[in-house]
């Protein structure tokens, strides 16, 4: 979902890239906190080969194309079978790039408009071929300039690129129309992986529905609505992973289903998350074979406005339902119960871009003094006319968090009058509703793979222009748009965290367009024999197995 | 006889015609399609990119001549191509079609197996307080709804065994008790639950003969009270009763939705449930005919069982 | 089902007679009174099955004096808490008493229950009765429209109405109205076909009574027992479907209070930490559907005539 290409410089400290500032901020600060029992990240510790995984994935994959796909429900059960050019660091799993297929970091000109990628030799693909460098520019060309009847709903992440070359068989090249500072993480993207020149060329929809990549399984079998394998793949290039033998992911739907299957331990883990209650009942359950990490998400639920629709075209009603809401309250409450947690404005809580406690606090719907701000929201009402609010609140029908998180602001704002009504939509209307401004108020929500502003920010766009299918607010507001473009071109890094908080500032105080709930926390209990993952700050990164082993007695 | 048999068959195609009428347009009116939804998590994607993928797969023409090309296709024994996964309806249906089979008639099995024993010992003890326990037994089966009862039912393999039904579907031939580990508790929550009614329904209609003027004649004569029950009674009973247990297992067929979601079996109904969330429109359409079909079927030959087991009804 | 017996052709006038005077002696009070006294000392689950129906009536009507709280108010701290004196049975995590939210509950249970078992049995009698008196083309068109109805799975109908029509308590009472309809009908039908060939409704219509006063008069209360059965059994039926589309979503939406989304959202989540949340509103709707249904089946055989004990 990253719309702006244009980041001078990415967040990566400890990676020092030359056309990035020297004064990134220090080494990356995971926020995960190994909770629950073992540890299951311990360090020192061999890795063993041998066994076979099994874990949950939560819904199935619309298609097998990941450069198509947006749903995590594509990358959990098919990222084991590719490669990408660039991966997270699975050790730390939230900012740190680590070449994947790539030799090294790209070498990048000193116009900063042409970039080199050495690809690591001996690279094979499960039929035996070998990835040259006219694999990944079928791959990059295919991502920016999609054939007719293939989509790539991430192509804007690559328009700062004019061309691709395969300048010899380990060189790809990268011609820039202007410099950019995002496209490492494009590269680093866990969508974009490598395809066959050959198997495109053959039909360019090959990869919707067959696999055949460079990653460290290949493909066993996929059994429709119930299980997706694969085994170990003995030529993969980053010897000596993958460790495990095999995989199977599970295709589980209905919550309590999923929790008894690693009650039952007929399944190890699951990478999305869990509710606090099925962490509590596995680790009561299972007290010397559970092992639990925790972490802040990069996902968030927005209050939509619609604001072509009155009152909400009005500010100070806007204002008046944002300040109503008591977040560190709500957040502390509803952390019992669901997966959300930290309260934050428009970048995740504790990330690189996230303000401070105090400085939130002056912002207007953040304040710890709630009494005060009902008082104030009150006020706004009755200054727009509509001290006795009525509105239909539209939600989609999914529990968690969904259905705690609207129930807290239905409550919220009745304390300053307002009568809300909960519209649970299945997600298919749901959609159509937001979509077509067919609501007053919505729930909405946004999730990225990266701590990065342009991903988080893209929303926030004008609707009728860059922010188009992501603003579900339907404002337009020029001034935003400059702000959020100026961000994306500070290349100091103290400077640009200050523009930043500018616009969360400015979005939530001010013009109350779009307002943050409360941000997503991940809980992943799983069973301690599971070894080498590391949760991370997002469910979509580091699913390609390699680095997972089972220390099986 | 013929002309009957080939009448009654001749009168499910307004019924299946008129299922298919219905779900295309329900499934029409329902907002939301497939192309919206497949990149709902990403905003970024163009309207024109939409609109061409909408046009790829026919979205955009008239309804009229959507439908009339579907049921060209129909007729034809093809049921297009799923939205979703782009493969082939009938691919996507085979391998549920045989496990939703497999459950209902485990399901019908254990349903028939409870009914006919306790409706036949709750009439002959009727209004005593083993006809009052059957009673309540049975009203038991409906009375839970059926996620919780499924719920329920795993929790305890987990919890006293630390065991689960299997995830894994493996067909009865290749290793029956694997088949049956996993099988056997939706059939049984299912089956309780179809119980219930065919319990009934034999204690009512076992009541009803035993009040004949043959069966009183027979116990005047000092028959035996079993030789009764198990010569007249049951054996006149058993029409109504193979009605009602052939009819639950048409219901039953469409009614597994709920339940395979809980066991997380990979059936028919599961599959349902994903493809109208999906608004994949062929293949709720090809569900539900295959569901209405089912169901006009069983009646159609619950009706030929009526004319070989009872002597009386003659076809016209 | 044995119509009543006329004796050799009768006239207009004694077929109006006889019914009149039937109707008259079972709207007698003392009649009423002694078939109720017979009903408690024959039939201890029918009646057990009343008497859950009557604390259920009493529960809706009087929710408000007898809830200790309001459906929607509590402290929100985030946790349930336990059954205590002040809470019989505990509260859920947005500190909502759940004793006062299973009596509102009554409410919509019965609200969808009644609305839905009446609407749908009495268009399923319309239908039937229909069906059965004029025959021929009517019959046939409303019986395809039936099995088309019938045979439809009910979850595509609740999603395209839940979804077309958007959520709350009324549609879930047309999605689940609509599956009665086809099943009260072809019982009526086959109740009502064995009447129609009676002699007093051929000699009604052949001294010009005219058919909607046949149909009223003469069919229908004799197909009413079946209706009647059929009604008590869905009315059960339709608080446990309305649970049933609360698993899948589409049920009666928080915050108001149904048995349904309380036993499906927070008493599945908190299974294990307060299992309370699951278990009262559980019992609750097992208990309706026991009432409901036991009385129905006392009912039935207190009603139909070859059943009643020698």
């Amino acid at each position: 979902m990253i719309r702006r290409a244009l980041i001078p410089c990415f967040m990566i400290g400890a990676l020092v890239l030359a056309a990035c500032a020297p004064s990134g901020p220090s080494t990356s600060s995971p926020a995960a906190s190994a909770a629950g029992t073992a540890a299951a990240t311990a360090a020192g510790e061999q890795p063993k080969p041998g066994g076979e995984l099994t874990y949950i994935v939560t819904a199935e994959p619309p298609t097998f194309d990941a450069h198509q796909s947006t749903t995590f429900a594509t990358l959990q059960p098919i990222s084991p079978h590719y490669s990408t050019l660039y991966k997270l660091d699975p050790a730390d799993n939230v900012s740190k790039i680590i070449p994947d297929a790539a030799d090294g970091l790209p070498t990048i000109s000193a116009d900063k408009l042409t970039w080199t990628v050495k690809i690591r030799s001996g690279i094979k693909f499960h039929d035996g071929s070998v990835l040259t460098a006219e694999d990944v520019k079928a791959t990059y060309d295919k991502l920016k300039n999609p054939p007719t009847g293939v989509t790539s709903p991430r192509q804007a992440t690559l328009a700062a690129v004019d061309t691709f070359t395969a300048t010899d068989p380990t060189t790809f090249t990268i011609k820039l129309k202007y410099p950019s500072g995002s496209l490492l993480a494009a590269m680093a993207s866990p969508w974009n992986y490598l395809y066959s020149a050959a198997k495109l060329k053959a039909d360019p929809k090959f990869y919707e529905k067959n696999i055949m990549g460079t990653g460290p399984f290949t493909f066993v079998e996929y059994v429709k609505g119930s299980y997706w394998a694969g085994k170990k793949f003995a030529d993969y290039f980053d010897k000596p992973k993958p460790y495990l033998d095999s995989y199977k992911a599970f295709f589980i739907t209905d919550v309590n289903r999923q929790t008894t299957a690693i009650q039952s331990k007929q399944a190890m883990i699951e990478f999305r998350g869990f509710t606090p209650q099925q962490r509590d009942t596995l680790s009561r359950a299972l007290p010397n074979d559970l092992a639990v990490q925790e972490a802040a998400w990069v996902c968030v639920n927005y209050i939509s406005f619609n604001t072509k629709k009155k009152p909400f075209d009005d500010v100070r009603v806007r204002q008046a339902l944002n300040i109503a809401i008591d977040r560190w309250a709500g957040g502390e409450a509803l952390s019992k119960q669901t997966i959300v947690k930290d309260v934050g404005g428009l970048m995740r809580p504790k990330g690189p871009f996230a303000m401070s406690d105090a400085d939130l606090e002056k912002v207007p719907g953040y304040s710890r003094d709630n009494k005060k701000a009902v008082e104030d929201a009150k006020k706004l009402l009755a200054d727009a006319g509509v001290p006795t609010l009525t509105f239909q609140f539209l939600n989609r029908n999914v529990t968690t968090p969904y259905e705690p998180v609207a129930l807290f602001l239905l409550n919220e704002w009745k304390k300053i009058g307002v009568t809300a009504t909960h519209l649970v939509k299945e997600t298919a209307a749901y959609q159509a509703d937001m979509r077509n401004g067919n609501f007053d108020v919505g729930l909405d929500f946004n999730c990225d793979y990266f701590d990065e502003p342009d991903l988080q920010l893209a929303k926030m766009y004008s609707a009728s222009g860059l922010g188009k299918g992501l603003n579900f607010s339907f404002y337009d507001d020029p001034k935003l748009d400059d702000m959020i473009a100026a961000q994306s071109k500070e290349t100091d890094a103290a400077k640009r965290k200050a523009l930043v908080n500018d616009i969360e500032r400015y979005v939530i105080g001010e013009k109350a367009w779009m307002v943050p709930v409360i941000w997503w926390y991940r809980i992943i209990p799983y069973l301690n024999i599971v070894r080498g993952y590391r949760i991370g700050s997002n469910h979509y990164t580091t699913m390609d197995m390699a680095n997972i082993w089972l220390a099986t007695k | 006889m013929t002309t009957y048999v080939i009448g009654r068959l001749l009168l499910m195609i307004p019924t299946l015609l008129g299922v298919a009428i219905l779900t295309f347009v329900l499934m029409r009116v329902v907002p939301g399609d497939v192309v919206t939804l497949r990149y709902s998590q990403s905003g970024s994607v163009p309207q024109e990119v939409i609109d061409r993928e909408r046009k790829l797969i026919g979205l955009d023409k008239p309804l009229q001549a959507q439908f009339v090309e579907w049921m060209g296709q129909v007729v034809r024994m093809d049921f297009g191509t799923s939205l979703w996964t782009d493969r082939p309806v009938t691919e996507e249906i085979s391998t549920r079609l045989g496990i939703t089979v497999e459950l209902a008639l485990l399901a019908a099995l254990v349903a028939s197996t409870l009914a006919v024993p306790l409706g036949v010992l709750a009439a002959v003890k009727q209004d005593t307080w083993v006809d009052y326990v059957i009673r309540v037994f049975a009203i038991g089966g409906i009375a839970f709804p059926s996620f919780w009862l499924g719920i329920l039912m795993i929790l305890a393999l987990v919890v006293w065994f630390q065991w689960a039904p299997p995830l894994i579907f493996v067909p009865i031939w290749k290793d029956p008790i694997a088949n049956l580990a996993q099988l056997i508790w939706p059939a049984l929550a299912v089956g309780y639950r179809y119980s219930a009614v065919a319990t009934r329904m034999t204690r009512s209609s076992v009541l009803e003969v035993l009040r004949e003027d043959y069966v009183r004649t027979a116990r005047a004569k000092g028959v035996s009270e079993t030789l009764v029950v198990v010569r007249h009674a049951l054996r006149n009973s058993l029409l109504p009763v193979i009605t009602v247990i052939s009819l639950e297992f048409a219901f039953l067929f469409g009614g597994l939705v709920v339940t395979e979601q809980v066991f997380n079996v990979n059936g028919l109904g599961k599959l349902l449930v994903d493809a109208v969330a999906h608004r994949d429109y062929p293949l709720v359409q090809a569900i539900v005919l295959i569901f209405s079909f089912v169901f006009v079927f069983v009646n159609f030959i619950v009706d030929m069982l009526y004319g070989i087991l009872d002597p009386r009804i003659r076809f016209g | 089902m044995t119509a009543p017996v006329a004796a050799g052709i009768p006239r207009r006038r004694d077929v109006e007679d006889s019914a009149h005077k039937r109707y008259l002696e079972d709207r007698g009070w003392p009649r009423a009174r002694r078939a109720i006294g017979t009903f408690i000392r024959r039939r201890p689950l029918g009646t057990a099955g009343a008497a859950v129906i009557l604390v259920m009536v009493v529960a809706a009507v009087f929710a408000d004096q007898l809830a200790p709280y309001g459906p929607q108010e509590g402290t929100f701290t985030g946790l349930p808490t336990e059954p205590s004196l002040q809470h019989f049975f505990g509260t859920d995590p947005f500190g909502r008493d759940v004793f006062s939210r299973l009596i509102y509950g009554s409410r919509t249970a019965l609200l969808v229950g009644f609305t839905s078992s009446l609407v749908g049995s009495t268009l399923g009698l319309i239908l039937g009765v229909m069906s059965a008196y004029f025959g021929g083309k009517v019959d046939e068109i409303i019986q395809r429209l039936m099995d088309v109805l019938i045979s439809f799975p009910l979850i595509v109908l609740a999603i395209a109405i839940v979804a077309a029509l958007g959520p709350g308590t009324e549609k879930v009472i047309v999605a689940i109205t609509i599956p009665v309809i086809p099943r009260v009908a072809r019982v009526t039908r086959a109740s009502g076909l064995a009447i129609v060939q009676m002699p007093y409704i051929e000699a009604a219509r052949s001294v010009g009574v005219q058919a909607p006063r046949i149909m009223r008069l003469h069919i229908a209360p004799n197909v009413f027992a079946p209706y009647l059965i059929m009604m008590t059994a869905f009315l059960g039926q339709a608080i446990l479907l309305e649970a049933t589309l609360s698993y899948l979503g589409l049920g009666v939406v928080e915050p108001d209070p149904a048995w349904g989304n309380m036993l499906r959202g927070q008493g599945m989540q908190f299974l294990d930490q307060a299992p309370w949340l699951a278990i009262a509103p559980g019992v609750a709707i097992s208990l309706a559907v026991f009432g409901f249904n036991l009385f129905g089946d006392s009912l039935r055989d207190a009603l139909d005539p070859r059943l009643r004990t020698a």
